[in-house]
């Protein structure tokens, strides 16, 4: 059987150089006057996540220099020599030595530090602490879909009935790399990009595939795999957008780098999906956080320089595209660790922990305060949170996406008191809010809705028979309303609401080939 | 008589119509008449394996996998814990058992409403009540739902397998004939013969009521010869197109001839031979039969003309090969060249005639040589639909709602007939009288079940399974991932977990590299794989915690969309 050429992925091959730093806001001298020129239409803002799986070590990536004393004695395993930290201007804190992109991105007013971020009453598992920060919910609710998830269905109610579209020819999300969370996932739909499979998502984009094998199965393999590319319904806007951006800026060789590269190239190649996650693990550092006989090195370090160096390359790169002023990104991880060092040179999950906001508008400063340092902290001390992660999704939600705040709290499932992450009003555009509510197609209209006692619902079957169903915030059916086969074409009906509580809730109507859901307002 | 499917039959396609609407059926298109297909490569074999001398290897796991897969539908974790112990010929032996007969498929269908076949009470069988005025659709459902039960159920046996190998070779459209009763005898027949005498099935197939509708038989008269059945006769269930096979346009004339006298009475509808239909005079063959006489026979005795015809047809070398090719294209892999020819296909020709036509002994020479266990065979073939969607219900075993009657159990079993129509494959009803063109048409072969519209289909089947339930008309049914982990040997453990899953769902084994991607999603990007282990013993030590099951169910939903995404999964 002859040899099969696979694609490959070269890094090397980039030789445009990327302009050189300080093209960000604080170059250009931004004043709340000249921000409006920047202003970019809303509808082309993205949110990029990044999650930091294992909980991250809050107390060695920001350290409190106020509390070098304490920490010195609750933490001496881990505990780095003052004069190796990377001291931030005009502040109380330092970044651990592995962060000069980070600080880089501080000096030039494009990054920002939330202090002690969590929730109440701190979870201590990795996964149940993941969902819960994904999913927004309280510690102890369950909710079936994911926060950003929520924010998509928001915005676009009509997903995925008759999209793509003219109004949004793009996926929503992205999840890149081998995840697949709860993260984007709506209150029906998944409202990320449905990828048949990684590979031939980096097929796309010119990234490596795992290679088929050379037998008769192989050959099967790879056929498989090309119809699949073929039949991505995204499949060829982001080929093209792709295509579009047939240079980038150098970035690091790892992973997390090589996953924002494809982000930058996607945003650049003028894709307006939303949200984009991308993953770095290995943030578990029971043991040999920091290396024997150096504690400013080590597994932790090397996670904290892939990531800062990463997210700088990627700015650089974005700047030199000409899209940096589009993006925000934050941090995010399921906790931080507990105060105390363990004796293999490691720290155990704890709770609060900072998260960094980067881009060209946000608020490049420290949020809060430092954290107070028990003297006589023990196994059991955790720090306390100061900001609840909620805030920080409410905040880029108003701030930056510009989500109507009496909106917000529908989304968050909370009343959330917002933080100033941006420097400028981004918000005073034309709002693409009304144009995107229409993208696609609407099977159910409410009305009235907010309701109070009776509602008439109105739906459209497609001839096969469906569903209609009542669920909570929470994910929970509560109810079937309706459920049945009508001939082709617009029905409605009559239901009392009088005794629901008052409060937000979700009719769904699923049919063979459709699945969407409306927000109904008790009140 | 309104049965050929060519012909309309305005009650067929009035049901067909609201089959189309109830169950979102969607004609794909296949593969085939695409200019872009990719040619099937030429396999690639081990010459060392290249025979029939009974396998030596080792007898391991990965073997004992593929002949499951091969031989059944899907396989579970019943399957390997069954077979685990046993020698490949103890497997052998085993799957080359029939399948107690099941039995027969009853009214499954009378609704309450507007369904009500007043002649056969709701749960007991139809197959007795004669032709049907209004419900003769609702019976050929009720017939595939029953084929669809048989497989879902399917015990350690090739059965199953062989009853859809014998429909894609003798083939009947059930919706074309549009008469229940003689589908079941159809495939009654095809079940009494699967693994036994060829011949027999041959002769009486011919004579079988759907076929002699199928293929004019019925119309078949000395005054006026239907060529139809006499023609795809030798042309696709004996002879066949093999590059020696000679037989003449005289040969159809005289096969033709031969069979007058059978045809279907009406409007009884039994099968009867007719002595007044019948040609009475000798039937003179080309030098390709050895210039063969069939004499003239009158009255009864004019059914003995069948005999001489079955003998005269399978005395030819041809046969043999012919059906031995399709039988290897079918288990083994899709396409045959030389050195297949000379090494298999030749040898097992030779052993079918030795046994004198019964097949069994050919299949147990098959799955028991050195070839079939060729690694190079091992995941070669892209799944139809049926081996797709069957397949993937046994090994998830999705449980029923408590509350499910067996009238919503059957529109779960449309659901996947029609979702099977969907990705390609009508069981009961091949697109023609050469099967499905995936079994047969060069160059692209199984490749053209594979479309754009297909693969999205699959994959919305997958999904639908792991996250919202697969869609009948009266529940949405998801699998119980939790359950169907629990079931397997070691799930707490993520690495034991993942390689079983595979083992169950792919073709071929996946490298490290894949598995653990896969065990990345499962312990959401951590390090340690205790966490996982962790969280499913916390599951297990108090089930009714919601939190605790929510854990594993959700991760094990996003891994298992992507395991039964991968392309390793579309291979058997």
């Amino acid at each position: 059987m002859k040899r099969r050429n696979f694609l490959k992925y070269t890094s090397a091959g980039v030789l445009i150089p990327s302009l050189a730093g300080g093209i960000g806001a604080k170059a250009f001298g931004l004043s709340p006057l000249t921000s409006a020129l920047f202003n970019v239409p809303e509808n082309d803002k993205v949110v990029v996540l990044i999650y930091l799986a294992g909980g991250n070590d809050g107390l060695n990536t920001v350290v409190p220099l106020d509390q070098l004393s304490k920490l010195n004695n609750v933490r001496p395993h881990v505990i780095m020599p003052e004069s190796s930290l990377l001291r931030l201007e005009g502040t109380q804190v330092a970044l651990h030595p592995a962060m000069k992109g980070f600080k880089n991105l501080f000096e030039e007013d494009r990054l920002q530090i939330i202090q002690s971020v969590g929730y109440p009453n701190q979870n201590y598992s990795h996964f149940r602490s993941t969902d819960i920060w994904m999913s927004g919910s309280d510690a102890d609710t369950l909710v079936n879909s994911g926060l950003p998830g929520r924010y998509l269905n928001y915005e676009f109610p009509n997903y995925p009935v008759e999209y793509p579209n003219t109004e949004m020819p793009d996926p929503l999300a992205i999840e890149l790399g081998w995840n697949s969370s709860l993260l984007f996932q709506g209150p029906s739909a998944s409202m990320g990009m449905v990828i048949n499979n990684a590979d031939d998502f980096y097929g796309l984009v010119g990234g490596e595939v795992e290679p088929a094998p050379d037998t008769n199965a192989g050959d099967k393999i790879e056929y498989v795999r090309l119809i699949a590319q073929q039949s991505q319904v995204y499949g060829q806007v982001i080929k093209e957008a792709a295509a579009r951006v047939p240079s980038q800026g150098t970035y690091p060789e790892t992973d997390l780098s090589q996953q924002l590269k494809i982000v930058a190239k996607l945003i650049a190649g003028g894709l307006k999906t939303k949200l984009f996650l991308v993953t770095l693990g290995g943030f578990d550092t029971h043991e040999g956080q920091v290396m024997q006989g150096d504690n400013t090195k080590g597994v932790h370090a090397e996670l904290l320089k892939t990531l800062s160096d990463g997210v700088e390359a990627f700015m650089k790169d974005c700047d030199g595209l000409g899209v940096s002023d589009k993006v925000m990104g934050l941090t995010f991880s399921e906790f931080g660790r507990r105060i105390i060092s363990n004796a293999s040179k490691g720290t155990d999950h704890g709770a609060a922990a900072p998260q960094f906001l980067f881009g060209n508008f946000v608020n490049s400063t420290v949020l809060g305060v430092n954290p107070d340092i028990p003297s006589n902290a023990n196994y059991e001390s955790n720090l306390d949170m100061q900001f609840d992660f909620r805030q920080v999704y409410a905040s880029i939600f108003e701030k930056w996406l510009c989500v109507n705040s009496s909106d917000t709290t529908g989304i968050i499932l909370k009343n959330m008191e917002t933080l100033p992450i941006t420097n400028y009003d981004v918000c005073s555009s034309t709002s693409t809010h009304e144009i995107n509510q229409l993208a696609g197609k609407s099977m159910l209209h409410i009305s009235p809705n907010p309701v109070s006692s009776f509602t008439n619902i109105n739906f459209e079957s497609d001839g096969t028979p469906v569903v209609i169903r009542l669920f909570d915030i929470q994910g929970r059916q509560l109810g079937e309303l309706l459920r049945g086969s009508f001939p082709m074409g617009k029905h409605n009906f009559d239901w009392n609401a009088s005794s629901l509580p008052s409060g937000n809730y979700f009719i769904r109507i699923t049919g063979a080939k459709f699945d969407q859901s409306k927000k109904l307002i008790k009140i | 008589m309104p049965m050929n499917p060519e012909r309309g039959n305005p009650m067929r396609d009035a049901f067909l119509q609201k089959m189309r609407l109830k169950y979102n059926v969607e004609d794909p298109v296949l593969g085939f008449g695409n200019s872009n297909f990719r040619e099937q490569e030429n396999p690639v074999f081990d010459p060392e394996f290249m025979t029939l001398d009974k396998y030596s290897g080792p007898w391991e796991t990965s073997q004992m996998v593929h002949l499951i897969r091969r031989l059944k539908f899907g396989v579970t974790i019943d399957d390997l814990h069954f077979f685990e112990n046993l020698s490949m010929d103890q497997s052998v032996d085993i799957l080359l058992t029939a399948e107690p007969v099941p039995a027969p498929p009853v009214n499954d269908y009378n609704n309450g409403s507007d369904i009500f076949d007043e002649e056969v009470p709701f749960g007991t069988t139809w197959v007795n009540a004669g032709p049907s005025q209004d419900y003769e659709g609702e019976r050929v459902m009720s017939l595939k739902r029953w084929w669809v039960e048989n497989m879902l159920t399917q015990g350690n046996s090739i059965t199953e397998k062989m009853l859809l190998f014998w429909h894609n070779h003798l083939v009947t459209e059930w919706f074309g004939v549009f008469f229940a009763t003689s589908s079941y005898q159809y495939m009654d027949t095809l079940r009494k013969h699967h693994l036994g005498n060829f011949k027999d099935l041959i002769k009486d197939i011919t004579i079988d009521i759907s076929m002699l509708y199928y293929l004019n038989g019925a119309s078949n008269h000395k005054d006026a010869p239907d060529e139809n059945y006499a023609r795809e006769l030798q042309e696709l269930f004996t002879i066949g197109k093999g590059p020696n096979s000679k037989y003449t346009e005289e040969d159809v004339r005289a096969a033709a001839r031969v069979l007058t006298g059978w045809t279907v009475t009406w409007p009884e509808r039994e099968m009867i031979f007719d002595i007044y239909r019948h040609d009475l005079h000798d039937k003179q063959f080309s030098d390709f039969y050895n210039n063969t006489v069939i004499k003239g026979r009158s009255g009864m005795d004019g059914k003995a003309e069948l005999d001489d015809l079955m003998d005269m047809i399978f005395a030819n070398d041809e046969t043999a090969l012919f059906i031995c090719r399709k039988i290897y294209s079918f288990f083994v892999y899709p396409k045959i060249d030389d050195e297949i020819e000379e090494n298999i296909i030749k040898p097992l020709a030779e052993l079918l005639r030795e046994s004198n036509f019964v097949v069994k002994p050919v299949l147990e020479k098959l799955f028991k040589s050195q070839h079939f266990y060729d690694i190079n065979i091992k995941g070669s073939i892209i799944k139809d639909p049926v081996n797709q969607l069957i397949g993937m219900w046994r090994t998830l075993k999705p449980p029923l709602p408590q509350d499910m009657g067996p009238f919503e159990y059957g529109e779960l079993k449309s659901s996947m007939i029609w979702s099977m129509h969907n990705i390609g494959m009508q069981i009961g009803d091949p697109p023609n009288v050469a099967g499905w063109p995936a079994y047969y048409q060069t160059p692209i072969f199984d490749k053209g079940w594979i479309t754009t519209n297909t693969i999205t289909a699959r994959a919305i089947h997958s999904d639908s399974i792991v996250y919202w339930g697969f869609w009948s008309p009266s529940a949405q049914i998801p699998a119980d991932l939790v359950a169907f982990a629990d079931s397997l040997d070691d799930p707490g453990d993520p690495n034991k977990l993942l390689k079983q899953i595979t083992l169950l769902f792919y073709g071929v084994e996946v490298s490290e590299t894949v598995l653990n991607r896969f065990k990345y999603i499962l312990i959401s990007g951590q390090a340690q794989d205790y966490y996982w282990t962790n969280a499913w013993f916390a599951y297990k030590a108090d089930p009714s915690n919601a939190f605790n099951k929510k854990t594993v169910e959700d991760r094990l939903k996003w891994t298992m969309q992507r395991v039964l995404q991968l392309a390793e999964q579309y291979l058997m």
